[in-house]
């Protein structure tokens, strides 16, 4: 039983992979925690450590790959975009060793601040995407697609959403495959992009997209199944085909299929469905990119539904009663919940460090009035929230140093940013350099609590290395002051950040204790060691 | 054989516990399984589902359609009633009474009990106080295991065994103290279901 996540792990260990790069985020998180957790990654010597952001981490797989050897990189869906000038730069160097690209799309933003849909990122760079629709789909596609990439000498994509990525299964598993020997690229100006090789490098890969739409016809992957009712014609993508067959499990499905789960898409496929078919509908766990591109801006030709037309919501992810209702299905759907359950939205920990923290902020601020406190991604941002509603942003990480920045400039002063100790060395350092290289009158508050806390206690890239990185940006020492957030020095605490409040140039205060959780964690685990030694 | 289970709680609560317990023993009796999780920013305290299913044939799609689910499986009495329209017209409610506060608008808990007690077919029961008997609260979530098991279509044999895998690494006495909080909710269940 593995979930979407673990198959893709276990895949990339089967299929040979010297190493897997990643920063955490759900629902990707896992695909990295079962290689560090596997034995036989450890004894194969896979790589597996966690990287300071996205960007690093696909940059270093990109590295790996030049190498020769088979590399794998994951992300969550917006990890894609701090990633991104790398990604779609790798398809114009290519690859060398096979190099998958997992990213992880969360539609429904059950923990996401969108729902992007990274098979644009994949169209846009010209890369092969492959979208499994269950989970051995999942192990068999990272198997394909080191392949793939080496065949064609360029990263594959692999797209999952929360469902595939976070729901279990049984996976059958395939013989295992050695690793790939260091073996440098035969051009060795191919991953150099000085314009007059990136146009020739573009030109290729223009040139490998009608074998890669051939690959995408011939890899079974993609398959068309003919029905007898030609009314309508159904293209399934990814794990869409899950839910319409559960739709149809105890007769046949009446209409003919298209089930899309590689691309670039196959043409020849999809104008067999269409001209079979009087009107189409279109199910994608996602954007509606495929079903906008057989529309067109005109919408001229047949019937087309889908999000679009309101055949299936516009948002959200897709359920089996949502692809139900788009083919006409009635459903006895169980008794309404009572009107008097409350909402149960998640909140910050009993004891939880930041909770001090962000009382001795409010107080300090109280002066001031509210509304200046930028913030960022972590368990943080849930201070938003009652009973503190102590920040009022949350953009993308490393967006809260910068927009007090600008909201600085503006005349807002103080503005204060607050920032957890992963998100500062993801994407925060340089803008604390930006702030010092332009004295912003600015507070950052770096929330240490030595982890990755949202995402389970992942090892934070910034472990014992804040003050030195502060200190290395130029923070003048004076103005980096280290807090022990606890109620017993909540008033000392008010003191310093009201003073720090008053400073007009860049400080730095570093509340910093360790999360309750990876410290529970961590004492569970000292008393089973002492028990065993008993 | 089918059976569809929507498992809740609140994050933290151990219902992922009960549903590696379930798919363990589905999986020695040859059953599919499809068990979609709850994992990311909802176990900061959030409300938390699993949809678990068991077939003797392949299971199509990750989530249970609603209407279909054949339980519902809570670790808290509100949790057990945010689900209802997932439920088919003669499907279980198997619930704990005890209610985990952590909002301030918790409904009174006579109104959320009398309200599961209107629905056809349910079994309440006070797995706290239960698991407490059997040595520690901790083990609540196993009451509610054994408290369900006569639905799961599963040996009782084969829940032992998935209970002891699961917690052999805790030592024997978590493994004894959840086997007994199981046979606690299991004879529960015979005498009041
Ligand atoms: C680009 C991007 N990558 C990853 C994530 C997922 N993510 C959200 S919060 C978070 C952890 C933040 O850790 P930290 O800043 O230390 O705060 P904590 O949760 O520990 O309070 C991560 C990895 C994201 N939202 N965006």
């Amino acid at each position: 039983m593995l979930l979407g996540d673990e198959a893709i792990a276990q895949a990339g260990i089967d299929a040979g992979m010297s190493g897997i790069y990643a920063y955490p985020g759900t629902p990707s998180t896992e695909i990295m925690e079962y290689v560090q957790a596997s034995k036989e990654a450890k004894e194969t010597n896979i790589r597996a450590l966690w990287s300071a952001n996205e960007k690093t981490a696909m940059e270093s797989a990109l590295g790996m790959s030049y190498a020769g050897k088979r590399a794998m990189v994951c992300m969550k869906h917006v990890g894609l975009n701090v990633a991104a000038d790398g990604f779609v730069n790798s398809a114009i160097t290519g690859a060398n060793g096979g190099l998958i690209v997992v990213a992880a799309d969360d539609p429904s933003m059950h923990s996401s601040q969108n729902e992007q849909d990274s098979r644009f990122f994949g169209k846009f760079s010209f890369i092969p995407i492959l979208e499994p629709s269950n989970q051995q789909e999942a192990y068999d596609m990272v198997h394909y697609g080191f392949e793939l990439s080496e065949k064609f000498h360029i990263p594959v994509l692999l797209r999952i959403t929360t469902r595939l990525a976070h729901s279990r299964t049984g996976v059958d598993l395939k013989t295992k495959l050695p690793q790939n020997e260091i073996k440098l690229p035969d051009n060795l100006r191919q991953f150099v992009l000085l314009p007059n090789i990136a146009r020739k490098q573009y030109r290729e890969l223009l040139d490998k997209q009608p074998n890669l739409e051939k690959e995408s016809a011939n890899s079974g992957f993609n398959s068309l199944s003919e029905g007898p009712v030609k009314s309508l014609g159904i293209i399934a993508c990814g794990l869409a085909n899950n839910y319409l067959m559960e739709n149809f499990q105890d007769e046949e499905i009446p209409y003919s299929v298209l089930k899309l789960t590689q691309y670039p898409v196959p043409v020849d496929m999809i104008s067999q469905l269409y001209d079979a078919s009087d009107a189409i509908l279109i199910l994608e766990d996602g954007y509606p990119i495929i079903e906008e591109l057989l529309r067109g801006i005109l919408n001229s030709g047949k019937v087309i539904h889908g999000r679009l037309d309101g055949t299936v919501p516009r948002d959200g992810e897709l359920n089996p009663n949502i692809v139900g209702k788009a083919l006409g299905k009635q459903f006895r759907i169980g008794s309404e919940a009572p009107a008097f359950i409350k909402g149960r939205p998640p909140k910050l920990c009993d004891g939880c460090s930041h909770t001090d923290a962000f009382v001795a902020l409010n107080e300090a601020l109280e002066p001031y009035g509210k509304g200046r406190v930028f913030s960022d991604i972590g368990c943080y941002t849930l201070s938003a929230l009652e009973p503190l509603e102590a920040i009022n942003s949350c953009v993308d990480m490393g967006a809260s140093i910068t927009m007090a920045i600008g909201a600085a400039d503006a005349g807002l002063v103080p503005a204060i940013a607050a920032i957890g100790d992963s998100t500062f060395t993801h994407s925060g350092i340089t803008g604390l350099l930006d702030a010092v290289n332009n004295n912003a009158p600015i507070t950052v508050l770096i929330l240490d609590n030595s982890t990755t806390g949202m995402t389970g206690g992942q090892t934070s890239s910034a472990f014992g290395k804040v003050e030195d990185i502060c200190r290395g940006v130029g923070v003048s020492e004076e103005h980096i002051k280290v807090l022990k957030p606890l109620r017993k020095f909540h008033e000392e605490n008010v003191k310093t950040i009201k003073k720090e409040l008053e400073y007009q140039g860049v400080s730095v205060i570093i509340p910093r204790r360790e999360c309750i959780q990876t410290l529970g964690r961590r004492m569970r685990q000292k008393a089973k060691v002492k028990a065993a030694q008993l | 054989m089918k059976k569809d289970i929507i498992l809740a709680g609140v994050g933290g609560q151990g219902i992922l516990s009960i549903a590696a317990c379930i798919g363990m023993a589905a999986l020695s009796e040859d059953r599919h399984i499809k068990q979609a999780e709850v994992h990311g920013m909802s176990q900061r305290g959030g409300a938390v589902q699993s949809h678990l299913r068991l077939s003797s044939k392949p299971i199509a799609s990750d989530l249970i359609p609603e209407g279909k689910a054949d339980l519902i499986i809570a670790v808290e009495p509100m949790e057990s009633l945010r689900y209802l329209p997932m439920l088919q017209d003669n499907g279980w409610i198997i619930t704990s009474i005890n209610p985990f506060v952590n909002i301030r608008d918790y409904p009174p808990i006579e109104t959320i009990l009398q309200e599961i007690w209107k629905q056809p077919q349910h079994i309440t029961i006070d797995a706290d106080q239960i698991a407490k008997e059997c040595g520690s609260v901790k083990a609540a979530n196993m009451v509610i295991l054994g408290a369900s098991s006569p639905f799961l279509d599963l040996k009782v044999e084969n829940l032992e065994k998935a209970i002891r895998s699961i917690f052999g690494s805790k030592g024997e006495d978590v493994v004894k103290l959840n086997l007994a909080a199981y046979h606690a909710g299991l004879a529960y269940a015979h005498k009041n279901g």
